[in-house]
This record gives structure tokens, C-alpha cells and sequence, in this order.
């Protein structure tokens, strides 16, 4: 059952953060990069695209899913276009939730008011 | 009472840090905002895009729906409950920007907005490409 799957495997990769956040004192940056980097290896090595496969959004939509997706798109740049895509392809593979997420934050800023206390 | 006693009494009264209940919310948090993604994968399958594009409509949606939800607030209360649960999807990072940028509208959209948005996603970038930069060469000089 693919939803089954993507709750309990999306909620376990949570479980992580979560104990770094109470048993250390490190910034939600520092662990969203680790999450990233670790998503990195675990794409280019090959892993993460076949988890994938089994975990769907469960495994897409945690940020593990950003790095493997930076590291496809570098796997499938230098095999179309040589040595260029080492630079290319992280990007290109995650330019559109990048300038997605970058648009629509501009437009944010302008439509909400800031909830800072 | 001496030092050491009192030291005792603090800690005995210390709140336990409730890391297992912390990590069931955070699993649930997390696990819904899977389950949220997967559900509209199933939709946009449904309504014909391929199996392979599908998860990027679904980023790109989670990415609008959490703008709008940390602009309404409720982000911080799905946060506040789900802690590590609503940082580490993709939901978390569009809310970490959408937060930064908004914060700091008043100080203008260029030195504010501009400046600050990437405040907690650009690290996450600048690492992510790099790692992608270095496995980029050693599967160009090694792999394939």
C-alpha cells in the first residue's frame, strides 16, 4: 500500500532530526545541510533512487530526496554531456523547486505580513 | 542544605527532556507530510502525468501550500507540535524561506527580503551542490 509506506517511512526519517534537535544544540540549518549531503551520497551511490522507487513522497519529499536529486541530475548531465554537466547538473536537477521556492517567497514577503514577535 | 544536595534537588526537578514523545510527533508530522505528498502524487498520476514527473508536481505543490501556511501561521503551530517532523521535508525548507523573507520585508525588499532569504536554505544549497560538485567528478573520473 503506497500510502502506508510513505507515512511510516517519511515519519521515520523525521525520527532523526528529532533527536538531534533534543539531544544536541545544533541549528535547523546544520541538520537540513546534513540532510542534503547525506541525500548526496545516498543518491550518487546509487541507493536512494531505487529506495525511492519503493518509498515514494516517503522518501521524495524529505529533504534526503533534494541531495539525491542534485546528484541525479549531476549522473545524468556528464553521461549526455560530458565533463560539463559536474557543474551543470546539480542545478538543473533541482532548479525548478529551487526557483520555485525562491519566487514565491519574494511574493510571500509582499501579500503576508511579517508574524515576528 | 549544601551544594551538592541542592544540586540533586534541581536535577530531580528538572523537566525531562521528553525526547520519545518529541519523536512520535515528529514521526507523525513527518509521516503525514508524506503521506499529503503521496496522495497528491496518486492525483496527478490520475490526472496523467507520468510516474517520473509526478514527484516534482508534488514538491512544487508542498513548496505553494507551506508559503501559504507559514504566511497564515499556521506553519508555527505544525511546527511547534511536529518539531523535526516539520523541518525535514521539503514543506520545512519552503518555510524557512518563506519565514525569512517575510520577516524581514520591513527592511526593505532588496537589503530585508532579498538579502535575508536565503538565510536558512543557503547553506543547504551551498552544500548540496557542492557534495554534488565532488560526486560529479568522482563518477565522471571513476563511475559509469
Amino acid at each position: 500500500m503506497r500510502f502506508l509506506r510513505a507515512f511510516l517511512i517519511g515519519g521515520a526519517l523525521c525520527v532523526p532530526a528529532q533527536i538531534l534537535i533534543d539531544k544536541t544544540k545544533l541549528m535547523n540549518s546544520r541538520i537540513l545541510t546534513g540532510y542534503v549531503v547525506l541525500g548526496v551520497i545516498l543518491g550518487g551511490a546509487g541507493i536512494y533512487g531505487a529506495f525511492a522507487d519503493f518509498a515514494g513522497s516517503g522518501a521524495y519529499v524529505p529533504l534526503f530526496g533534494f541531495g539525491n536529486t542534485l546528484a541525479k541530475g549531476v549522473k545524468e548531465a556528464i553521461d549526455s554531456d560530458g565533463a560539463i554537466g559536474i557543474l551543470t547538473g546539480g542545478l538543473t536537477g533541482a532548479a525548478a523547486g529551487i526557483t520555485a521556492a525562491t519566487f514565491l517567497s519574494v511574493l510571500w514577503s509582499l501579500i503576508f505580513k511579517s508574524r515576528q514577535k | 542544605m549544601d551544594n551538592k544536595q541542592y544540586g540533586e534537588y534541581v536535577k530531580s526537578r528538572e523537566k525531562r527532556s521528553p525526547i520519545v514523545k518529541n519523536c512520535f510527533n515528529a514521526f507523525i508530522t513527518g509521516g503525514t507530510i508524506c503521506l499529503a505528498g503521496e496522495l497528491l502524487a496518486f492525483g496527478y498520476e490520475s490526472a496523467g502525468a507520468s510516474a517520473e514527473d509526478a514527484p516534482l508536481y508534488v514538491l512544487l505543490t508542498l513548496i505553494l501550500l507551506s508559503g501559504v501556511f507559514t504566511g497564515i501561521g499556521f506553519y508555527d503551530k505544525i511546527a511547534k507540535f511536529g518539531g523535526g517532523g516539520a523541518l525535514v521535508p521539503i514543506t520545512g525548507f519552503a518555510n524557512a524561506m518563506a519565514a525569512s523573507a517575510t520577516e524581514s520585508r520591513t527592511e526593505g525588499l532588496v537589503n530585508g527580503t532579498a538579502v535575508n532569504l536565503y538565510r536558512i536554505a543557503g547553506p543547504v544549497i551551498v552544500f548540496g551542490t557542492s557534495a554534488s560538485v565532488i560526486y560529479g567528478v568522482i563518477y565522471y573520473f571513476f563511475g559509469g
